[in-house]
């Protein structure tokens, strides 16, 4: 079990977060490989469909990332995305995935350091938690 | 509420004959005791079919819809609280309008669950009658008299909003609201629970479940042309009775109705294998409440909570 590693599918946002992950690339910036990005058009395009998808398929997190509030390129996306996650992460815990194999945060593409630092944080959390297996589909 | 019906029957009767509208939507009696069934009644002499008891959980708002894509004639609907707040909910999510129904109001008293009648009782039910607040249940030489308080629908024990929302015509006054009734305090208990105690739980809730689809097609709410479950490519939710499977339909079945939702309790009343499925419906209401004040079909004007935001809620 010690050389368990987490997979985490992480959506991100076109214009910011995908934008940061771009950079702290550039910027050679050290972050943990457990990743596995999805670029979305937007937060909001979020549904909850891929979210159980993910865990369906083996992952061991989520992690969604969007542009700061204010900042959407589609003016209004991230607002609901936020209200929608909200009520995911709790509904969620209700339904026993516990809330830290679900991330969410607001990175713009200026922030590269910032999204080496979360990424870090994700992973750190969910390799506490342990590998999922509450959705997993034994194939 | 049994005295109800004559008054139905004559606002029904009239609305058909004037021809104010092309369809009354109600009950009538269905071929065993306590199972009343939807009827279209299209003409007055349909009328006499109509009945109206303690065992009219069905919510009708799911007809406005479901058999419906785009109905154009003039709809008379009977309505209960519940049925009264999915309407709402059609109308402001445009799956309906207004003025293109003729709402019939009943003020509730709360429906009875036959599961409750039927494991009290023990025996091959015969016939249902009602006075008052008793339910008087006879077999074959026996007879047992119950409380309806003893067997109400559990979301009705506990509902607040009895009286119709939106109506044109109401059958009777209004009832009295039920007052100090704490909604949650089953959520609360489950709330409580450490993850993988809810895991369990929920596994051994939904290990019944024969993906039937009963709650589904029960439920107002769900109205997509192509539900979730169907959806081929991508494949969203396995097919099977896997308990993961049925985990993820029960999930996202639940999400769906997240903040509209107005614990009618069509979706239980219909399980065929009597899983509570309200019980993760109960959860994202709750959670709408605390997050959001919202309490869904109460309003025309307002919209629900997952189609407006505010700037500065905080993450």
């Amino acid at each position: 079990m010690s050389d368990w590693e987490p997979k985490i599918v992480t959506f991100l946002c076109n214009w910011c977060s995908y934008g940061a992950a771009d950079l702290a690339g550039i910027s050679r910036m050290q972050y943990p490989p457990n990743i596995r990005v999805i670029r979305i058009p937007c937060t909001g395009r979020m549904s909850p469909k891929f979210i159980l998808t993910a865990f369906r398929q083996g992952a061991d997190g989520v992690w969604v990332s969007g542009c700061h509030p204010g900042d959407c390129h589609y003016i209004e996306g991230n607002y609901y995305a936020r209200r929608k996650f909200a009520l995911f992460k709790r509904f969620a815990e209700h339904m026993g995935i516990e809330p830290d194999r679900l991330h969410f945060s607001w990175i713009s593409s200026a922030e590269g350091t910032r999204f080496a630092e979360v990424a870090n944080e994700v992973v750190r959390a969910v390799k506490k938690t342990g590998p999922a297996s509450g959705y997993l589909k034994a194939a | 509420m049994i005295e109800y019906i004559n008054k139905i029957k004559e606002i029904s009767e009239r609305l058909l004959k004037e021809g104010i509208v092309d369809i009354i939507i109600g009950f009538r009696k269905g071929t065993m005791p306590m199972m009343n069934e939807p009827c279209f009644a299209k003409s007055p002499e349909d009328i006499k079919n109509l009945v109206w008891d303690s065992n009219c959980g069905i919510n009708l708002a799911n007809y406005l819809t479901n058999y419906s894509a785009d109905r154009k004639e003039k709809i008379g609907i009977i309505a209960k609280g519940c049925d009264s707040r999915n309407i709402v909910n059609h109308i402001i999510e445009n799956k309906i309008k207004r003025d293109q129904l003729f709402i019939i109001g009943v003020p509730c008293k709360g429906m009875v669950d036959r599961r409750k009648i039927v494991s009290i009782f023990e025996r091959e039910i015969k016939e249902v009658t009602e006075e008052k607040n008793k339910i008087i249940v006879k077999s074959d030489g026996f007879e047992k008299i119950l409380k309806k308080a003893e067997v109400l629908q559990e979301n009705c024990a506990i509902c607040i909003h009895r009286n119709p929302v939106v109506y044109d015509e109401l059958v009777a006054d209004l009832v009295e609201e039920q007052k100090d009734v704490d909604r949650y305090e089953d959520v609360r208990r489950i709330e409580a629970m450490p993850v993988e105690k809810k895991y369990k739980l929920f596994d051994d809730l939904l290990s019944a479940c024969i993906r039937c689809y009963a709650c589904r097609n029960a439920c107002p709410l769900c109205y997509c042309p192509t539900c979730f479950v169907d959806e081929s490519r991508p494949q969203w939710v396995g097919k099977s009775i896997n308990p993961v499977d049925i985990r993820t339909f029960h999930f996202l079945r639940a999400f769906h109705c997240a903040g509209r939702c107005t614990d009618c309790g069509a979706c239980e009343s219909a399980c065929p294998m009597d899983i509570k499925v309200r019980t993760f419906t109960k959860k994202l209401e709750k959670d709408c409440f605390e997050l959001y004040g919202w309490e869904a079909g109460m309003s025309l004007d307002e919209r629900p909570p997952l189609d407006t935001y505010k700037f500065d809620y905080p993450d």
